[in-house]
């Protein structure tokens, strides 16, 4: 048998060999991809109805008499504040179900709507106090969480009695009842009340977080990053720094937590659960990814362009202010904005300093008491309620669209300030 | 004339050697070994030299790059510096305006002197030293800038144009200087690095002369190039020879014969034999010399 034969011969086995590669090749992707389609199918199918609230359409009574005022009594707010809304909610309701006559059924029929309602019902009195007289006010008001998921998903729970579907069954017939645009969950802070409960205290406790964030793990980062790459002397020294760098990025997230407990607010007593902390926390965490990424980007600049500098007489500072920090900054930024977004969804280090709190109003600054997202995200998917569930994947969802964003216009900076050499 | 017709000479000795090469490898190898470079051949030293170098030693590490090397560079003159690679000609061409001082490893030790200052003196600024003493590299460097920009860039940093008037007469005479101003008047705002590999080189030129340095170091400059853009390089050498002192390296014997007065010949380290560019073609003095010329090795 001469060469080209045994060539030949093994030609086969060769290449189906490489079929065989490709096809495991295939095979993974398509395993990474069909998790993922199963993990984004499932949260959507959930996170849907959270962006849907059920509202109950009421005639609330308003006239002087029903609100026990005397003619001559002045509408100042104290006034208006002193009138019982909860009452007010009540009787409507009663009288669109004249036919309840029993305790136990009157209680069940009070259910029917949210306890936020009379919140909203005594605002808007306080806001326009025209509207008493003898016109009852009509209003959709928000419908307990139990009613909304019976209305919306229409599954039958242990937490809605007969009674109670009978008495929605008929605000169907009346038109009384309806679902519109979930605002509640963008305007509103956490609540015990699912039907109340929104993330925008979680989204400002996470931009306030992010924005401390970024102030501190940005110019630190690129500072240190320059420093080590373009002027320090290579010594034992330097060489340490580095290796504690590298090793500081793959340091669980938790234990920054815990130095954060330890030093910023047990040592330097900077207030627990405000986002400055958060912050702080998430720079330490942050730093070593941006640190180490610019580094990577300072060293891809071709060092023929620092000659060039060098060469006219540009001095070290300028060469690399002028020349090599502008090439690298595409990758310096894609760098720090992959470490902007795991700082976004980092949980651990802020269950250790507070973060965790149940916090209903929305932070104003850096000092105010606040939550996350992926904090927020935790809790719920704690709570009992039914109605917790959607809200957990709606967020889940909002936290996703934020990260997807973020690497978007990573993307985009690489792009576009990319420049040939 | 004579000296093209060396570079041809050389060329056919060149053939011709390839063919024994087979059997004449060994014995090149010996004669390698057996010539020994005890001192430096030629007119190495100048009266009233533009830089003046003694003794000069080049370490990288512990590796010894540059053994006593004493030249002379003569005012307005054009001195090639030949040898085979790995020769140590683009260090020393390298000690002369201190781009070493980049390489932490690497250490100069030795007298260099441009006119009559020590530069590796503590009172010497690099910086300013490289004012002085301009380079262009092998491989075309313009910065992804514009072309206006590349070449404005040096009398910026430098403080050399009072108002933007001065900045443009400055960039538009580097360009003609460098004869690629013809070429891009119409784009000087289009990327530098979009122009062809000799344009680019011309350009380097072009920003370096913006910054009026005294002596230009030109490292193999059209090594990356093909014959047609040498050819330019090459004229446009000559033609800076007029106001400037220039030292180039270059692999190319005939480029050094075209474009050099000079000539220096290094040999791992040494400088063997330094002269009158049309007498080392015609009539080296020091075997080694011979043998690189005449194609034995290199």
């Amino acid at each position: 048998m001469n060469n080209t034969e045994t060539v030949k011969n093994s030609l086969k086995k060769r290449y189906a060999r490489e079929k065989r590669f490709q096809l495991y090749g295939r095979m993974a992707v398509w395993t990474g991809f069909i998790f993922l389609a199963i993990l984004l199918f499932d949260i959507i199918t959930k996170a849907t109805p959270a962006f849907q609230a059920t509202e109950i359409f009421l005639d609330i009574p308003l006239d002087p008499v029903t609100l026990e005022l005397q003619a001559d009594t002045q509408l100042d707010e104290e006034t208006l504040r002193a009138i019982d809304y909860a009452g007010l909610i009540k009787k409507s309701l009663r009288q669109a179900f004249p036919e309840v006559k029993k305790r136990k059924d009157k209680k069940l029929l009070y259910k029917l709507v949210s306890s936020g309602a009379e919140f909203k019902l005594r605002d808007m009195v306080i806001n326009n106090p025209q509207l008493i007289g003898n016109k009852p006010l009509s209003l959709w008001v928000l419908a307990d969480d139990d009613v909304d998921t019976f209305y919306k998903l229409e599954t039958v729970t242990s937490r809605i009695k007969e009674q109670q579907i009978g008495f929605i069954d008929k605000l169907k017939q009346d038109d009384r009842i309806r679902t519109s645009f979930n605002t509640t969950f963008f305007t509103h802070s956490d609540s015990r009340e699912p039907e109340q409960a929104g993330i925008r205290g979680a989204l400002m406790g996470s931009f306030w977080t992010l924005l401390v964030t970024l102030l501190i793990s940005l110019p630190v980062g690129i500072a240190a990053a320059v420093y080590l790459e373009e002027f320090a002397p290579q010594n034992k020294f330097t060489d340490f720094i580095e290796i504690n760098i590298n090793n500081l990025a793959a340091v669980p997230s938790i234990v920054f937590g815990l130095l954060g407990l330890a030093v910023f607010i047990n040592f330097f007593g900077i207030p627990r659960s405000a986002p400055l902390i958060g912050g702080l926390v998430l720079s330490l965490m942050t730093l070593p990814t941006i640190i180490i990424s610019s580094r990577a980007a300072l060293k891809s600049v071709p060092p023929s362009i620092k000659e060039a500098a060098l060469g006219l007489g540009a001095s070290h500072m300028q060469t690399v202010f002028h020349h090599v920090l502008p090439l690298a900054m595409p990758g310096i930024l894609t760098g720090a904005i992959i470490g902007m977004a795991q700082a976004l969804g980092e949980t651990a280090p802020l269950l250790m300093i507070g973060m965790v709190a149940f916090i209903v109003d929305v932070p104003g600054g850096f000092l105010d008491s606040a939550t996350v997202l992926p904090v927020q995200i935790y809790l719920w998917s704690d709570s009992p309620e039914r109605a917790f569930t959607a809200l957990t994947a709606a967020t889940i969802l909002v936290l996703l669209g934020f990260l997807a964003v973020m690497n978007a216009i990573a993307i985009y900076l690489r792009k576009h300030f990319e420049r040939r050499w | 004339m004579t000296t093209q017709v060396n570079g041809l000479d050389s060329l056919a000795l060149r053939a011709d050697d390839m063919a024994t090469q087979n059997n004449s490898e060994n014995l090149t190898a010996d004669k390698h070994q057996d010539v020994e470079v005890l001192e430096t051949i030629g007119e190495n030293i100048l009266e009233n030299p533009k830089f003046s170098t003694r003794n000069v030693n080049v370490f990288y590490g512990e590796k010894q790059a540059i053994f006593d090397a004493s030249l002379d560079i003569g005012q307005n003159e054009v001195i090639a510096l030949i040898g085979p690679s790995g020769c140590g000609k683009s260090t020393y061409l390298r000690a002369l305006n201190r781009m070493n001082d980049t390489i932490d490893s690497c250490r100069v030790s030795g007298q260099l002197k441009l006119d009559g200052e020590d530069i590796y003196d503590k009172k010497m600024d690099p910086v300013l030293l490289r004012a002085r003493v301009g380079m262009v590299f092998q491989k075309p460097n313009p910065f992804p800038k514009s072309i206006y920009d590349n070449v404005a860039y040096g009398p910026r940093i430098h403080g050399l144009a009072k108002n933007s008037t001065d900045l443009d007469e400055i960039v538009i005479t580097s360009l003609e200087r460098a004869g690629l101003f013809n070429e891009v008047k119409d784009r000087l705002t289009a990327p530098g690095t979009g122009l062809s590999g000799g344009q680019q080189q011309r350009l380097c030129i072009a920003r370096t002369i913006a910054v009026s340095p005294e002596v230009i170091l030109m490292d193999e400059p059209a090594s990356a190039l093909d014959p047609i853009a040498t050819a330019i390089i090459e004229e446009l050498i000559d033609e800076l020879r007029e106001n400037y002192t220039i030292a180039i390296v270059t692999h190319s014997m005939q480029q050094a014969a075209r474009v050099s007065q000079r000539t220096a010949y290094f040999h791992l380290g040494k400088l063997v034999e330094v002269g009158e560019t049309n007498l080392i073609f015609t009539n080296p003095r020091h075997q080694l010399t011979e043998n690189y010329i005449t194609g034995k090795f290199g």
